[in-house]
């Protein structure tokens, strides 16, 4: 008889989701993912002792070349217990023991400002403007750590194109939850919160920027910012918000966190840059996850191909 | 009991404290594995643990007097030497895993970075007192000795500020350990207030003090 790997083996948790998942199709498993479901309290005990994943989600179109960076992916454990989400707590561990208060369903999204069809929308409403894809994209944090990460999600050209943006429409900001209730961080005002992040509408446009709702083939961890997020992969971490819980459209350029918290180190563009130090450290190298290799950083993050022109007469050393 | 009986059982429990931190961060990297970003972490822990100990063999000082347990002078060596040991740990995880001793990178951080300035100067200052932490350096110095251990009072605020300038928002481990040195620094001056300074047979001029008749 073989023997089958501990890694195959199927989660109780999971099995009992099985069904819902294959009835229903991925919407229906994100939900029943993030939904107070019967198996949900064993997740959580078992989430205690790192062991409980989120639920496979189901009928993914796996990345095209194109969505592809060709690098290991970086391990889930380390993706999933090493994050900045200070509406947890301002270490890297403290998202990943604190998110279990989140209740990431039901979700809604309110998106207005400059859209033809503006309104509180929810979750699965949004992700049926396009069927769930996977993007392995690189992913670089401001602090010089990084990652290869498998997303599950759908182009947020997609969604911004299904309300419709008005003619005055050139900017896309994005809000995350407040609730100190379910967000313990929030408790104490690191950042004014809600924590904001914005895209000019060309870049938001960009077929490479994503709106993840899982990673690894699952529905994303509470602390990787469940139930939506956005992945902008050419620009460092911080701009990828989570827990989007507003999509507002906008004439003038919106305001940032780390940009309203320290406007000489984090830019509106904040596109990943080696040639631009942050004003205390270097961007010049980097350090992928899980191991003490480090390696060069690459001008948009790898990605100048197909952004550069985004930004073509602009002085990027100033628009950092 | 014999006085060195004491004192050798003391330097032994010291060097156990001293070496716990270290040893717990091997066995974690040996358990549970390197982690996520395993330079980080060797970098924080060893940074940490040398402004910890550093601390601690500041507050030596004050804790003697205020207690009058005359047994616990040496350990503020030996809480010194081990937050020089965490701190030469922390510099070469700088130099070697961070910089991977590229002169070019070492220049640039050195010349550029303020934070990564005040660590080398406070890294010098240590290393200068470490070096100067034997009996016998203590006799060849004489009076100047005292005069250059006090340098400890730049090497310490020093490293709180380098922790500072690391800090991207949220301040509080830095402001904690700024908040107990200034509580060590406090005592020490409240008790020069109070009472002339003790002398400490251990540091008295070995030889006539040139500037008095």
């Amino acid at each position: 008889m073989t023997k089958i790997p501990e890694s195959q083996v199927t989660d109780e948790a999971l099995f009992l989701n099985r069904r819902e998942v294959l009835r229903l199709g991925a919407v229906a498993a994100l939900g029943a993912a993030l939904a107070g479901c019967p198996a949900a309290d064993e997740a959580d005990a078992a989430a205690e002792s790192g062991a409980a994943r989120p639920p496979e989600l189901s009928g993914v179109r796996p990345a095209t070349a194109a969505y592809r960076v060709d690098a290991t992916p970086t391990d889930y454990q380390d993706a999933t217990r090493y994050n900045n989400f200070y509406e947890f707590g301002t270490d890297k561990t403290d998202p990943a023991e604190n998110a279990h208060s989140l209740r990431p369903s039901p979700w809604s999204v309110l998106i207005d400002g400059e859209v033809a069809k503006p309104g509180r929308v929810p979750l699965e409403d949004i992700l049926a403007a396009a069927s769930l894809e996977e993007r392995i994209y690189r992913f670089r944090c401001v602090e010089a750590w990084s990652m290869v990460v498998p997303w599950v999600g759908i182009p947020l050209s997609a969604v911004l194109a299904r309300y419709v943006p008005t003619s005055k429409a050139r900017y896309v900001a994005f809000e995350t939850l407040v609730d100190p209730e379910q967000m313990p961080g929030q408790r104490r005002n690191v950042i004014d919160w809600p924590y904001r992040e914005g895209l000019r509408l060309d870049e938001a446009m960009h077929p490479l920027a994503f709106l993840a709702v899982g990673m690894y083939g699952r529905a994303l961890p509470n602390q990787n910012g469940a139930p939506i997020r956005l992945v902008v992969p050419w620009k460092y971490g911080f701009k990828s918000i989570k827990s989007i819980v507003r999509i507002h459209l906008s004439e003038k350029q919106p305001r940032t966190s780390w940009n309203d918290l320290q406007p000489s180190e984090y830019g509106f563009y904040a596109n990943v840059n080696p040639e631009v130090d942050h004003p205390r450290w270097s961007q010049a190298r980097e350090r992928p996850l899980g191991g003490f290799r480090k390696q060069p950083t690459l001008a948009f993050n790898g990605y100048g191909k197909e952004v550069a022109g985004l930004y073509a007469g602009l002085d990027l050393n100033r628009n950092f | 009991m014999p006085r060195r009986g004491l004192e050798s059982r003391v330097q032994a429990i010291a060097v156990f404290l001293a070496a716990l931190p270290g040893a717990v961060l091997a066995l974690r990297f040996a358990l549970e594995g390197i982690g996520a970003d395993p330079i980080k972490d060797l970098t924080r822990t060893t940074g940490d643990w040398a402004i910890r100990f550093v601390f601690v063999s500041l507050a030596i000082t004050p804790l003697r007097r205020f207690s009058g347990w005359r047994w616990l002078a040496p350990l503020r060596r030996s809480f010194g030497l081990a937050g020089f040991a965490y701190a030469v740990a922390h510099m070469l995880t700088w130099l070697v895993l961070d910089l991977g001793v590229d002169p070019a990178a070492v220049a640039e951080d050195l010349t550029e970075r303020p934070y990564v300035m005040a660590g080398m100067t406070t890294f010098l200052i240590l290393t200068a007192l470490a070096l100067t932490s034997t009996r016998r350096a203590m006799k060849r110095l004489g009076r100047r000795w005292l005069t250059l251990h006090r340098a400890v009072y730049v090497a310490a605020p020093l490293a709180v500020v380098h922790h500072f300038w690391l800090i991207k928002a949220d301040y509080r481990p830095a402001l904690v350990h700024a908040a107990i040195l200034a509580v060590i620094v406090a005592a020490r001056s409240l008790w020069r207030l109070r009472l002339p300074p003790v002398p400490d047979e251990r540091i008295l001029p070995h030889r006539p003090d040139p500037t008095r008749p």
